[in-house]
């Protein structure tokens, strides 16, 4: 009993000791002491955005082949194997939380881990390259800029590294709309429809209402999350709607009006049923995107195998040697 | 042939070469054994685009009539393509990849390193820069063929039929004809035996090492320098050009 009383006055000590350095503002680095919520909380927010970066690459590697100049083609095959990079810089910063990059994808296969539910959207003309870059980035950098500050050590300096990145594709998708809205009535016509296509979805890539978010008590108390899902969503709409109005975009939302009293744009509502929808697995995509990765990863398996067998073999060698 | 018709034909060689390699290549974002190798593989085929922009960019040039990289890249027809026909094979799986990139790469190493001397400044700038690049290709396939070669039984299996299955592809590597003679005369060509000689030691050493066999006496395909491919390009083609030929009034 005394072992016991002992046991649990440590553990709290530990508790305040660590509440106190993220009272403070101090990172919370791999080797200290932390709450398992809080070790979950981050291992299930790191690698669902790791997932996110990589599921990411399918949409817009649907379009690398069909580039239509040798520029864009450069400038895309650039930006996914940043995405990419991102993705490996996040399973190893998760990694520091003692998970394996191997359990990691095991969990995305299960279903127990996720990815961003904007990836559950098809790709389906040039101009939701453009799209993906001006909208589905410019609402990741809004939600990444603020976790620059988040209270992890490892996780906050990737988003230092990545936040740098996401700008550039995020100016590299823009770029593509204002050329196709220079354009042919085509290319105008194309680049509106992206625009109608992508603009919800974006929108919901925040998550839910603050009233309706079940993650958002610790994280914030926690700081691993800075602003809430409403104050960043405020952010991204009130940026990108004169972005939209400097190349003749419109936005696909009748209710968007400019609020005097509170310096912001007011927004028509968001379709949460979609978004649950979604999320329970009945996005167009959904199926295929897991699939793909799932054959890709089981086919892989037999070079993965082979280049451990290798490298055992040549440890091996150099013992004897 | 003028001097200047052979130079056009010779960078649309190079340059198709790395265009419809890199096209290959790029192919593979999303669909490797591990994120690692989608970096990697992707990220020489953004090499080989930069390559083709270059190349293609100086063919223009040559030409004299205006045209642009963008526009020998995605308008011209399957005849008047000049790559390799072992560039436009399908990737296979990731043996035969790693197969193909050790027999090009390893070519492209030999070929840009002499091409660094030619009499033509463009060309010269292009292989010197070209040279720091194939060179990390050909290391990294050097490294994956012994990985693979000398892996597990299964890995052995494919990578030997990766180098079974690309051989007859090799010889082509090395014609020559009167683009060569023209321009090897004035010293803007380079010597292709030379070349095949180097490329055939290195790739026996490669292959020794890791344990793999030279697949001997096979009948070397032909054609592509004439603009005769396989029916693989057709495709490639198809599929690149699409937004170019859909909506030929517009700038992308």
């Amino acid at each position: 009993m005394e072992l016991m009383e002992k046991a649990g006055k440590i553990h709290e000590e530990l508790l305040k000791s660590f509440e106190a350095k993220i009272e403070r503002g101090d990172a919370i680095e791999p080797r200290d002491k932390m709450p398992d919520a809080y070790r979950k909380h981050l291992i299930r927010q790191m690698s669902q955005h790791a997932h996110s970066e990589v599921i990411g690459m399918q949409p817009e590697g649907n379009w690398i082949t069909r580039a239509p100049s040798l520029r864009a083609k450069q400038i895309l095959l650039a930006k996914i194997q940043d995405e990419g990079g991102h993705g490996l810089y996040l399973y190893s910063a998760a990694e520091t939380l003692g998970i394996s990059r191997a359990e990691m994808i095991e969990q995305l296969h299960s279903g127990k881990a996720k990815y961003s539910n904007i990836f559950n959207y098809p790709s389906l003309t040039w101009a939701d390259i453009g799209a993906i870059g001006w909208l589905v980035d410019g609402a990741a950098i809004v939600n990444q800029v603020s976790l620059q500050r988040t209270s992890y050590g490892p996780y906050s300096r990737a988003m230092v590294r990545i936040c740098k990145e996401e700008s550039f594709h995020q100016r590299q998708g823009y770029e593509i709309m204002a050329k196709m809205m220079k354009g042919t009535k085509d290319q105008q016509e194309m680049a509106q429809d992206a625009m109608n296509r992508w603009w919800w979805p974006s929108l919901m890539m925040f998550g839910p209402h603050d009233s309706e978010s079940p993650h958002t008590g610790d994280a914030v108390k926690w700081k691993i999350k800075r602003h809430s899902n409403d104050e960043l969503r405020q952010k991204f709409i009130d940026k990108t709607v004169q972005q939209a109005e400097v190349i003749g975009l419109t936005i696909p939302d009748k209710d968007l009006k400019w609020n005097e009293s509170r310096g912001c744009y007011d927004h028509g509502p968001i379709n949460w049923d979609e978004f649950y929808r979604v999320i329970g697995g009945h996005g167009q995509c959904n199926k295929q995107r897991m699939a793909h990765h799932i054959k890709v990863h089981n086919e892989g398996a037999w070079v993965r195998e082979a280049a451990e067998a290798y490298r055992l073999k040549k440890e091996k060698q150099l013992l004897h040697s | 042939m003028t001097q200047q018709q052979a130079l056009y034909k010779y960078c649309l060689r190079l340059g198709d070469d790395a265009l419809i390699q890199s096209y290959r290549l790029s192919e593979w974002c999303s669909n490797a054994p591990i994120l690692e190798e989608d970096l990697a593989l992707t990220n020489f085929a953004l090499d080989m685009t930069g390559r083709a922009q270059a190349l293609l960019g100086y063919a223009g040039q040559i030409d004299g009539q205006g045209k642009t990289d963008d526009d020998l890249a995605y308008k011209r027809g399957e005849r008047q393509f000049y790559n390799h026909l072992i560039m436009e094979l399908p990737n296979g799986n990731f043996a035969t990849t790693i197969a193909r990139l050790l027999f090009t790469s390893t070519f492209e190493f030999y070929f840009y390193s002499d091409l660094m001397n030619s009499a033509d400044a463009t060309l010269a700038a292009i292989a010197a820069k070209t040279v720091k690049e194939v060179k990390y290709h050909m290391a990294h396939a050097t490294d994956w063929t012994c990985r693979l070669g000398d892996g597990t039984q299964e890995s052995h299996r494919h990578m030997q039929s990766g180098i079974d299955h690309h051989w007859m592809y090799t010889g082509e590597l090395f014609e020559t004809d009167e683009v060569d003679a023209i321009l090897q005369d004035r010293n803007i060509a380079v010597d292709m035996a030379s070349i095949q000689q180097r490329w055939h030691q290195s790739i026996t050493q490669v292959l020794k090492e890791a344990t793999l066999k030279i697949p001997a006496g096979e009948h070397m395909q032909s054609g592509s320098q004439q603009g005769i491919h396989t029916e693989y390009l057709g495709h490639i083609l198809t599929e690149m050009q699409y937004l170019q030929r859909a909506y030929p009034e517009a700038i992308w």
